[in-house]
């Protein structure tokens, strides 16, 4: 993108609670930055290893029980609670990248499905802990000094800044000898380890990013919904992460976050206008019509047409 | 380059490798002596490739020890053993296909960095400090082997021959001390074999020791200071380009049967 382009998305984006001050609207902005930076999240697995995660989910209920859990129980400040979240989602991550070492393609998939599911049964069994199937109602809203995070616009700069944090981190990564290794796994694993890439540390490491990052996500869920409950490991939770990073173009830095705006605003306002049954149908249509007109994403189609554009 | 005699040699002893009941290799033994081009010769089948997968890690000999500079690299990953120095190419074209040539030569060049994830996320500078270096690093391996008009080319789009030096530059990133070359000239013509040729000389004296697979005797017989001969999985012969040329078993089990394929 230019220069000039850039500038004018950043200058929207920090600007749109003063022109989109609707609180609805601005509830579509805030999810869609949560689900902008689980879609860099699994993006970093999916899109640069080459290794589909659809356990993804559980990372993000980790972080959000994590986070509710030591504000609610230890009553630490969310300040704390949010890196803490972060790691234990990191240190699940470590878990399923050495349980996968060995593993790819679909035992993998199996592994990551395998884990999300027994993490969400201990979600509903481990009454004591989590409140069961009931789950845990009062999650406090974050504060920053004398003032509360708990307005909407407030919210929309915290997830603002976890989504810019999520890009950094992704993009410096990619042109990185990391990312490089990264890719590397994803398109000729022999051949990257007869260079000295040991693949399966990076992907372990890829597994840890991944993972942390969706612990973020997890932790700004819990704190702005305010109540979190075993549906947060719901398995269409993770379909929606991967439809948005293939959709708007697995392995590019914008594609997720395109795709996280698109398939959030989009079911949004399908729903207002149509009908329950034919907002899936119309939803079901746009993504046949992406998988067999755009392939790739959007984000690669736009830049292929912009190369094809110029002279 | 001056080194200390019997250090940075390649030493293989009693190698065996079985593939069920098939004996790939069935106790094989021999010396890679540094600075020179040693060759690798012998009949389709006669177990070069499988020599080359266990030297590099690829797979775990049955029997035998493999050692380089006085100490074991059995056991060790392919990625520690490159790590050691030691790196191959493959007999089939091998190339990271989505990504453009430069691209493929830094994915080479990752033992030539050290970044790690506080680098990448915390140390912009360094960060940006290591990716220029090795953008330079990754421009003169491109210029040496001549692709440097290709760079921004994707190494699935290159002909057959190009991306078999892709895949030499892509290795040289890695700045081996040993390289071990599987079949680099098969499939190429004449005029790209010399290239080729030309390019094992001039990585010789870089200081890196060659270890080559070949079929072309023309080529095999005019750079090798050694060459060793296989046949169904046994050295039948090891000596000078000149003594394996006139080596009554070699005519018979080699020459004589599959014959010059150039
Ligand atoms: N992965 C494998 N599984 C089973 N047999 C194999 C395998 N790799 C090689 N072989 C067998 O081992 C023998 C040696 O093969 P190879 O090392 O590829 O020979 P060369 O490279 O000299 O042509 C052949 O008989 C081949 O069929
Ligand atoms: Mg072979």
């Amino acid at each position: 993108m230019s220069g000039a382009g850039r500038a004018v998305l950043a200058g929207l984006a920090l600007t749109l609670p003063f022109w989109l001050p609707n609180p609805y609207f601005l509830h579509v902005a805030i999810m869609a930055g949560i689900f902008g930076v689980l879609a860099l999240s699994l993006n970093l697995l999916l899109g640069y290893t080459g290794q589909l995660s659809l356990g993804h989910a559980a990372f993000f209920g980790i972080g959000a029980y994590a986070s509710a859990l030591l504000t609610l129980r230890l009553e630490w400040s969310f300040w704390l609670a949010l890196p803490a979240a972060v790691a234990l989602a990191a240190l699940a991550g470590w878990l399923i990248g050495r349980l996968a070492l060995k593993l790819r393609g679909a035992y993998f998939v199996l592994v990551t499905i395998s884990f999300a599911g027994v993490v969400a049964l201990v979600s509903v069994n481990w009454m004591e802990l989590t409140n069961g199937p009931l789950g845990l109602p009062g999650v406090p809203a974050p504060t920053l000094g004398p003032w509360s995070l708990r307005g909407k616009p407030a919210y929309y700069y915290l997830v603002l800044a976890a989504v810019l944090l999520a890009s950094l981190v992704c993009r410096r990564l990619v042109h990185s000898r990391i990312g490089r290794a990264f890719v590397a796994l994803r398109e000729n694993e022999p051949l990257a380890e007869s260079v000295g890439v040991d693949v399966t540390h990076y992907l372990v490491l890829a597994a840890v990013v991944s993972a942390a990052m969706a612990g973020l996500a997890g932790s700004l869920y819990a704190h702005y919904t305010r109540f979190v409950s075993p549906e947060v490991f719901l398995f269409s939770y993770t379909v929606t992460m991967v439809i948005m990073v293939v959709a708007g173009g697995k392995g590019t830095l914008a594609g997720p976050l395109v795709g996280a705006l698109i398939f959030t605003v989009l079911p949004e306002a399908l729903r207002a206008v149509v009908s329950w049954q034919w907002q899936m149908l119309a939803y079901g249509v746009l993504l046949i019509l992406l998988v067999v007109f755009l392939p790739r994403g959007i984000v690669p189609a736009i830049a292929a047409w912009r190369v094809r554009q110029a002279p | 380059m001056a080194r200390a005699a019997g250090t940075l040699t390649l030493a293989v002893r009693d190698l065996a490798v079985r593939f069920g009941g098939v004996a790939a290799l069935a106790g094989v033994s021999f010396d890679v002596h540094p600075g020179t081009i040693t060759s690798v010769i012998g009949p389709n089948g006669a177990g070069k490739t499988t020599a080359f997968n266990a030297i590099t890690g690829y797979l775990a000999p049955t029997r035998g020890r493999i050692e380089y500079d006085g100490s074991p690299l059995t056991g060790l990953r392919p990625s520690a053993i490159a790590a050691r120095g030691i790196v191959r190419t493959f007999q089939r074209t091998s190339v990271f296909p989505a990504l453009t040539v430069a691209d493929n030569v830094m994915i080479g060049l990752h033992l030539r960095g050290v970044a790690g994830l506080v680098d990448v996320t915390l140390r912009r500078r360094r960060l940006a400090a290591e990716e220029s270096r090795l953008a330079r690093e990754a421009d003169g391996i491109l210029d040496f082997v001549g692709l440097g008009r290709r760079r921004g080319e994707r190494a699935s789009e290159l002909p057959y021959g190009e991306q078999r030096l892709v895949e030499l530059a892509v290795a040289l990133g890695a700045r081996p001390r040993l390289l071990l070359l599987d079949e680099p000239g098969a499939g190429m013509t004449t005029a790209e074999k010399t290239t080729v040729t030309d390019l094992i000389y001039r990585i010789r004296d870089q200081a890196t020791t060659v270890l080559l697979v070949e079929h072309d005797m023309r080529m095999v017989m005019s750079i090798s200071d050694a060459v060793i001969v296989l046949n169904h999985g046994r050295v039948i012969a090891a000596g000078t380009p000149a003594a394996i040329q006139a080596h009554p078993d070699v005519i018979r089990a080699y020459l004589g049967s599959a014959g010059d394929r150039a």
